[in-house]
C-alpha cells in the first residue's frame, strides 16, 4: 500500500492520463446529473413544493392536472375521510404570456397556479389579480411590477414578487388566488371551463401519525373510486415526460460508468503489464498477491478520488455561472456525492481487471533472468 | 545464526520435473546437497543446467515434485505457495541479476520495503536499515534513487535488502554479471565478509568461475545433476 502510494507520488506522471481522463468523465457525470436534476426540478418544482401529504386527482384524469376536476361535493367526501387533517385546492393552467418590453412573438411559457396551501418557498395567496412569479421568468424579461397579458384572452395579472424552484413542466410557474386562476382559465379554455369552488386537485395533508398510503386508499373507497390520490412524488412522476428524461438520463449515466471502469481497468492494465518484473521480484522477497493487488486498487481509488474532487469543482463553479433559467441545470449535494461513490466503484471494479495480472505473476520470473 | 550447528540447508532426493505436452523436462534430478549454517557454496553450471531451478527451491520460490527440503530446520517441501510466501519473507535473502530494486524508492526505502510487505515493525526495520546501509558504506546515499547510482552501489543496496529479514539463507543470481572484473570483486568480498561476519549460509549462482575462489565450495551442475563435488569435500553428504 505504502509501496503505492509512494509511487503516486515520486511518479506522478505515470498517472496523468488516466487522471485527466477520468476528470473528464467525472465532469461529464456531474454535468448529466446535474441536468437531470435540473429537468427533473423544471419539470416537477411546483408539485414537489406541495406541503401536503397527498395529492387527490379525479380518477378519469390518469394524474394529470388539466384533465382533473375536484367538485365543492367531491372535496366534501374527501375532508370527511379519517386520517384528513385538511384539504387544499390546487388548479393549473399553462398559457403563453406577454411580457411588457418584449417583442408581440416574443411569449413566455407559464403554468398559473390557483392555490389555497402555499407551497414550501411561496407566500399566502396574493390579492385577485396580482401573481407571484417563479425566478425562472427573469430569463424571459418578467420584472417585478410587470403586468403580464395571459393566453389568447390577454388576462392582466400584476406579478407583486418572485418565488424560487417551482416551475411546472418546463414553464415558469405564477402563483394566484384560485379566483384569479379560474378567471383566467375560463377567458382562455372556455371549452373546459370551472365553476365556482371546483379545482384540479387536492392537496391533502394527513393527520400527525396517520399511514399516507392507507388515507390515500381511503379517500378512494369514500369517494367510490371518483378520486385517485398518490403521494406528492408520484404526483410528480405522473408529469408527461418525467419518467422518461429520468431513464434515459440514469442510461446515459450508467454508460458513462461503465466507460469510467473501461478506462481504468486498461489503464490500470497497461501499468500492471509495466510492473511485471517488479511485482515478481517483489513476490520472490515475500509480498503476497493480496498486498500488491491492494496497492493497484488503492491507486484506482486515488485517482478516482482526484477525478470526482475536480469534477464537484467544476459542478459548484457551474452552478454560479449559470444565471437561473438558461440552462436546466441544478446542484445538488446528495448528487455530487452518490456521483462520486459511483465513480470510485467504477475505479475499483475497472482495477479489479487487473487482478489475474497480478496473481499470474511468478515470483520464479525473478531468478535466472538477465537484463 | 541461532542454530548454528544445523545446516542452512538440506535436500534430500529433490527432482523438479515441468510437464511439456505429453512429455515431461527433467529440470534437477534426485539433487541432494547440504549447506552447513555459515557456508558460502558457489553453483555453477551452463545455461539451462538447472541452476536456477534448484536455486529456486532451494529459497521456496518453487516446490519440488519430489523429495525433501529443509531450511533453517524447516521441512518447506510440502508448503502450499501462501506457505512459500510468507517463508521467504521471514527466513531467506535474495540478491538478483537484473530487476532487483524498486526504481522510484530511494536506497533506504528499498531496504524497508521488506518490513512493508510483512508484518510492518517500523523503528526497529528503519534503525536495521541504517545500520546495515552504514554497514555497506551507502550512509551518504540513502536518500538517492536507484538510477542515482552505480551499478555496484545498486548491488549493495540489493544485498543490504536481502539482509534486512536476518534470513538463515541468501541466494545470490549472477550477483556480479553486470559489473566489471574489479568491481566484481569488490562487491564478491562485501558478500563474503557481510556473510561470514554473520554466519549466514550462501548460495551464489554463476557462469563466471573467477567468483569460485570467493566462496567455501563449489557445486556444479549439469543436465539437472549436481556433480560430484571437486573442491573441498562436502560436509555430511547423504
Amino acid at each position: 500500500m505504502r509501496l503505492a502510494l509512494r509511487e503516486m507520488r515520486r511518479r506522478p506522471g505515470r498517472f496523468v492520463t488516466a487522471m485527466v481522463l477520468l476528470t473528464l468523465i467525472a465532469m461529464l457525470l456531474m454535468l448529466l446529473g446535474g441536468l437531470l436534476d435540473g429537468l427533473i426540478q423544471r419539470a416537477t418544482g411546483a408539485i414537489i413544493a406541495q406541503r401536503g401529504d397527498l395529492v387527490v386527482f379525479s380518477s378519469t384524469a390518469e394524474k394529470s392536472l388539466p384533465r382533473s376536476r375536484i367538485t365543492p361535493e367531491l372535496r366534501d367526501q374527501v375532508a370527511n375521510v379519517d386520517g384528513v387533517a385538511r384539504v387544499h385546492g390546487l388548479g393549473v393552467t399553462q398559457l403563453a404570456a406577454r411580457v411588457p418590453g418584449n417583442g408581440p412573438r416574443d411569449l413566455a411559457d407559464v403554468a398559473l397556479f390557483g392555490y389555497q396551501l402555499p407551497p414550501r418557498g411561496v407566500p399566502s395567496p396574493p390579492a385577485e389579480g396580482e401573481v407571484f412569479a417563479d425566478r425562472s421568468l427573469e430569463s424571459d424579461g418578467v420584472e417585478r411590477g410587470d403586468v403580464l397579458q395571459l393566453g389568447p384572452a390577454r388576462s392582466k395579472v400584476k406579478v407583486v414578487g418572485f418565488v424560487d424552484d417551482t416551475s411546472y413542466s418546463g414553464a415558469g410557474s405564477l402563483w394566484a388566488a384560485p379566483a384569479t386562476w379560474r378567471t383566467v382559465q375560463n377567458a382562455n379554455r372556455p371549452a373546459s371551463a370551472v365553476g365556482p369552488g371546483v379545482f384540479q386537485a387536492l392537496v391533502v395533508e394527513t393527520a400527525a401519525g396517520a399511514d399516507t398510503g392507507s388515507v390515500a386508499r381511503a379517500i378512494d373507497r369514500a369517494t367510490d373510486d371518483a378520486t385517485e390520490t398518490v403521494s406528492v412524488t408520484a404526483a410528480a412522476d405522473s408529469i408527461g415526460g418525467v419518467r422518461a428524461q429520468r431513464s434515459t438520463f440514469n442510461q446515459i449515466i450508467g454508460v458513462t460508468l461503465v466507460i469510467a471502469a473501461v478506462v481504468v481497468a486498461l489503464f490500470f492494465a497497461l501499468l500492471t503489464v509495466e510492473r511485471i518484473g517488479m511485482y515478481g521480484m517483489l513476490k520472490a522477497i515475500g509480498a503476497r498477491s493480496r498486498t500488491l493487488f491492494g496497492g493497484v486498487v488503492a491507486q484506482a481509488t486515488i485517482v478516482a478520488l482526484v477525478a470526482a474532487a475536480v469534477g464537484s469543482i467544476f459542478a459548484f463553479v457551474l452552478d454560479r455561472a449559470l444565471p437561473p433559467g438558461s440552462i436546466p441545470y441544478q446542484l445538488q449535494p446528495s448528487r455530487l456525492v452518490s456521483s462520486s461513490v459511483a465513480l470510485v466503484l467504477a475505479a475499483i471494479v475497472g482495477s479489479a481487471f487487473s487482478l489475474r495480472r497480478v496473481l499470474r505473476v511468478d515470483p520464479a520470473a525473478a531468478i535466472g533472468r538477465s537484463s | 545464526m541461532n542454530e548454528a550447528t544445523s545446516a542452512a540447508l538440506q535436500m534430500r532426493a529433490v527432482r523438479k520435473v515441468y510437464p511439456t505436452g505429453d512429455d515431461e523436462v527433467v529440470a534437477l534430478d534426485h539433487a541432494t546437497l547440504e549447506i552447513a549454517s555459515d557456508e558460502m557454496v558457489a553453483l555453477v553450471g551452463p545455461s539451462g543446467s538447472g541452476k536456477t531451478t534448484l536455486c529456486s527451491i532451494a529459497g521456496g520460490i518453487l516446490s519440488p515434485t519430489e523429495g525433501t527440503v529443509v531450511v533453517a530446520g524447516h521441512d518447506i517441501s510440502g508448503f502450499s505457495p501462501g506457505e512459500l510466501t510468507d517463508f521467504r519473507r521471514e527466513h531467506v535473502g535474495f540478491v538478483f541479476q537484473s530487476v532487483n530494486l524498486v526504481p522510484f524508492l530511494t536506497a533506504r526505502e528499498n531496504l524497508l520495503v521488506v518490513d512493508e510487505i510483512g508484518a510492518r515493525t517500523g523503528a526497529p526495520a528503519r534503525a536495521r536499515a541504517d545500520q546495515l546501509l552504514e554497514e555497506l558504506g551507502l550512509s551518504t546515499r540513502a536518500k538517492q534513487l536507484p538510477s542515482e547510482m552505480s551499478g555496484g552501489q545498486r548491488q549493495r543496496v540489493a544485498i543490504g535488502r536481502a539482509l534486512m529479514n536476518e534470513p538463515e539463507l541468501v541466494l545470490f543470481d549472477e550477483p556480479t554479471s553486470a559489473l566489471d572484473t574489479e568491481l566484481g570483486a569488490q562487491v564478491m568480498e562485501l558478500i563474503r565478509s557481510e556473510m561470514k561476519s554473520r554466519g549466514t549460509a550462501a548460495i551464489v549462482v554463476t557462469h563466471d568461475t573467477r567468483i569460485t575462489r570467493f566462496t567455501d565450495r563449489t557445486l556444479r551442475i549439469v543436465d539437472g545433476v549436481l556433480q560430484t563435488p571437486d573442491a573441498e569435500p562436502a560436509p555430511a553428504v547423504s
